[in-house]
């Protein structure tokens, strides 16, 4: 996983709440046995019209956005689908940032597995940077995980909250596996317990 | 006995499954079962492969295909798309080089993951499940810890058997009273998505309690605990209770004997103590909660089947309104139309949410001795080959098939957009899902959803019907 310091970028507003996995990655384009590639049919159904040509009403189809590493909405984003698929779409697509009210629990968990950082802010703050993302190319919005600050174009620092241990993990890039691995004499003294308690669960 | 502070089903379970506590509170959560399927697996065992590491407990885990197959004849001759069958040879490559139990297509246990860990005996009480698809949640209903996780999720649990996780807050829903004729556990959580919203239960882990969930069959707690992921909480649960008991002990791979005993001792222990802290508790009176529909692109778009399409005009933030106004455009509708003047052109009972024997025996009871509209295609798709396999040793395939419904192979079919059933654009859907998104069943398809009674109710009258006016007809 590539670890998340800080990013400044084109942010693209998406002024909609309960953007679900299914809009960010229609179930069709699942079938890849692969991490990459899905950028391509992000917001398939939207970027898309029935006969493939690019939908212009679309904001991913405008400019600057079609250059957008920060996307922001509103409340509830990622909701629906387990599907890790979302945050590699968003990721390959180029975007590597979210910025919401809220989000569904299992996007936010998936996000941070990948890279994508998921910032949550109230809707008044996400509406107010929606309207500086609106104002041109240059008005870049920047993420500084290591210092927790949104900070608008016009300079101002939006701080924002996130887990101290998902913030570690992400600044450096560590995957949770190799982690949990070193405790494993924990998981196979928990087993030994488990197995006498419950035979059942076990050898089935 | 020392004073313990009392504890909700779900701290229950929690506390039975936290291997070790991280110093930030971060619970290292051991995981009992592993469910797996084709389309969230392919990169986590490549992540597996990449490491060098293996499947800590095959016998915690299994696999099967549901999500990408044809629910007609051609399974029989092969999967005609090429990226499905490359998923699916996938899937069956890793099972066999990683050593996992895996039911294979043709078998008769086949079915989807939602519906064959309950029928098989897989999913018990006391449980921490898991699998890469957000509606695991229906295994609470077993009166386990049952939640989705994402692909590296999957992989992590398939190298340790366990979850980083932070403990959830305790909500309780609560149904009182007895069910209104014509209404079912579809309407109840329909009813209650209405009330709390998508993103009510985010947070949280949801328990179902009230007499009217008790009153409910298992078939009935599956669909509650399924559609908890539509509330926002990531799992639902119920405390298992005497018809948790004897539904297991009529499973095939079950505890049985001495074994099933003690083990139903231990089960007895789970439910909440009385006194217990919930964070959140919504109550709902069972006899109000009708026949219920969805008219928008979100399950919290919810009425009741008598109801009239809202106006967005009456909505005051102004990207609500536009928001709302999308939802009209895209579902073709007027404010003030009446729900159920609402013509259809496709009827899908089906999913891991409705699939189950029980679902296809209301839709039976309605469609005998009736006929599906002209103009409608009407599908029954079995949650699994054994719960297909009991429907034809009741008939059910026959009285279906009489009435115009095309009786279907095991398989998430209709649900997802992912497989050959599908929607095409503008087409009208009253669908037994869980999902109306935009795109859900196909690209520009139109997802009303519905209980199994009003699906097939509907399927018959050719628009959103009110079942209570469509009421079994005598057997003779």
């Amino acid at each position: 996983m590539e670890a998340f310091t800080t990013l400044t970028g084109i942010a693209a507003p998406m002024p909609k709440a309960n953007v679900d996995t299914d809009q960010i990655i229609p179930a069709r384009f699942l079938k890849s046995i692969s991490r990459t590639g899905f950028g391509k049919n992000l917001f398939a159904n939207f970027r898309f019209r029935e006969d493939g040509s690019e939908n212009p009403d679309f904001v991913l189809n405008q400019e600057p956005y079609r250059k957008a590493e920060i996307l922001i909405a509103f409340e509830n984003f990622g909701c629906g689908s387990s599907r890790e698929h979302a945050p590699w779409a968003l990721l390959d697509f180029g975007i590597r940032c979210v910025i919401a009210p809220d989000f569904a629990d299992i996007f936010h968990n998936n996000s941070f597995k990948n890279g994508v950082l998921p910032v949550k802010l109230p809707r008044e703050v996400c509406a107010q940077l929606m309207e500086d993302a609106k104002m041109g190319e240059n008005a870049r919005i920047t993420v500084d995980l290591e210092r927790q600050v949104v900070v608008r174009p016009s300079g101002e620092e939006i701080p924002f909250q996130i887990d101290p241990l998902r913030r570690h993990l992400l600044l450096n890039g560590l995957d949770d596996i190799g982690q949990t691995m070193q405790h494993a004499p924990a998981i196979d003294g928990f087993e030994a317990k488990q197995r006498a308690a419950q035979p059942w669960l076990y050898g089935a | 006995m020392s004073a313990q502070k009392p504890r909700t089903l779900f701290d229950k379970i929690w506390d039975a499954h936290v291997v070790e506590t991280l110093p930030d509170g971060t619970a290292l959560l051991y995981i009992d079962l592993h469910l797996t399927h084709e389309v969230t697996t392919p990169q986590a065992f490549d992540g597996l492969r990449a490491a060098g590491r293996k499947v800590r407990r095959p016998d915690a885990t299994l696999a099967v295909i549901d999500h990408n197959i044809a629910t007609d004849a051609s399974r029989y001759t092969g999967i005609v798309d090429p990226e499905s069958r490359l998923q699916v040879e996938t899937l069956e490559k890793n099972v066999a080089e990683f050593g996992v139990p895996f039911i294979p297509l043709l078998d008769t246990r086949q079915g989807i993951v939602h519906v064959i860990g309950p029928e098989l005996g897989r999913s018990l009480p006391g449980m921490t499940i898991v699998c890469g698809d957000s509606h695991t949640s229906t295994h609470g209903a077993m009166g386990a810890l049952a939640f989705g996780i994402g692909t590296s999720e999957v992989e992590h649990v398939l190298a340790t058997q366990t979850l980083l996780q932070k403990p959830a807050k305790n909500m309780q829903v609560l149904v009182e009273g007895n069910l209104a004729v014509g209404c079912s556990a579809k309407d109840v959580t329909l009813a209650i998505i209405g009330k709390i919203g998508t993103a009510g239960g985010t947070g949280h882990v949801i328990e179902y309690a009230g007499d009217a969930i008790r009153g409910l069959d298992m078939a009935g707690r599956m669909t509650l605990c399924n559609m908890s992921i539509e509330g926002g909480a990531r799992a639902g649960m119920v405390a298992p209770d005497q018809t948790t008991f004897d539904y297991i002990a009529r499973t095939p791979n079950g505890p049985k004997g001495e074994a099933l005993a003690r083990a139903i001792e231990w089960w007895k222990t789970l439910p909440t103590d009385a006194g217990a802290h919930f964070d959140r508790v919504v109550t709902l009176a069972a006899h109000e909660i009708a026949p219920q529909v969805t008219w928008g692109t979100s399950p919290e778009d919810v009425l009741p089947i008598t109801a009239i399409v809202p106006d967005p005009e009456a909505v005051e933030d102004e990207a609500r309104r536009e928001q709302f106004r999308r939802k009209m455009q895209y579902m073709g509708l007027t404010p003030g139309q009446k729900l159920q003047d609402l013509p259809l052109d496709v009827v899908f009972i089906g999913s891991c949410t409705n699939s189950r024997i029980e679902d296809i025996r209301v839709a039976a009871s309605i469609a005998r001795g009736r006929k599906v509209a002209d103009g409608v295609r009407a599908l029954v798709v079995p949650g699994s080959g054994l719960v297909k396999k009991q429907a034809e040793a009741e008939g059910l395939d026959r009285i279906l098939q009489e009435a115009g419904f095309e009786w279907r192979e095991a398989g998430c079919s209709m649900c997802l957009g992912m497989n050959p059933d599908k929607l095409t654009p503008g087409q009208r859907s009253a669908s037994t899902s869980n999902r109306n998104f935009e795109g859900r069943q196909g690209p520009g398809g139109r997802t009303h959803l519905v209980s199994p009674a009003t699906a097939a109710a509907s399927a018959i009258a050719g628009h959103l019907a009110d079942v209570r006016d469509y009421q079994p007809k005598d057997a003779h």
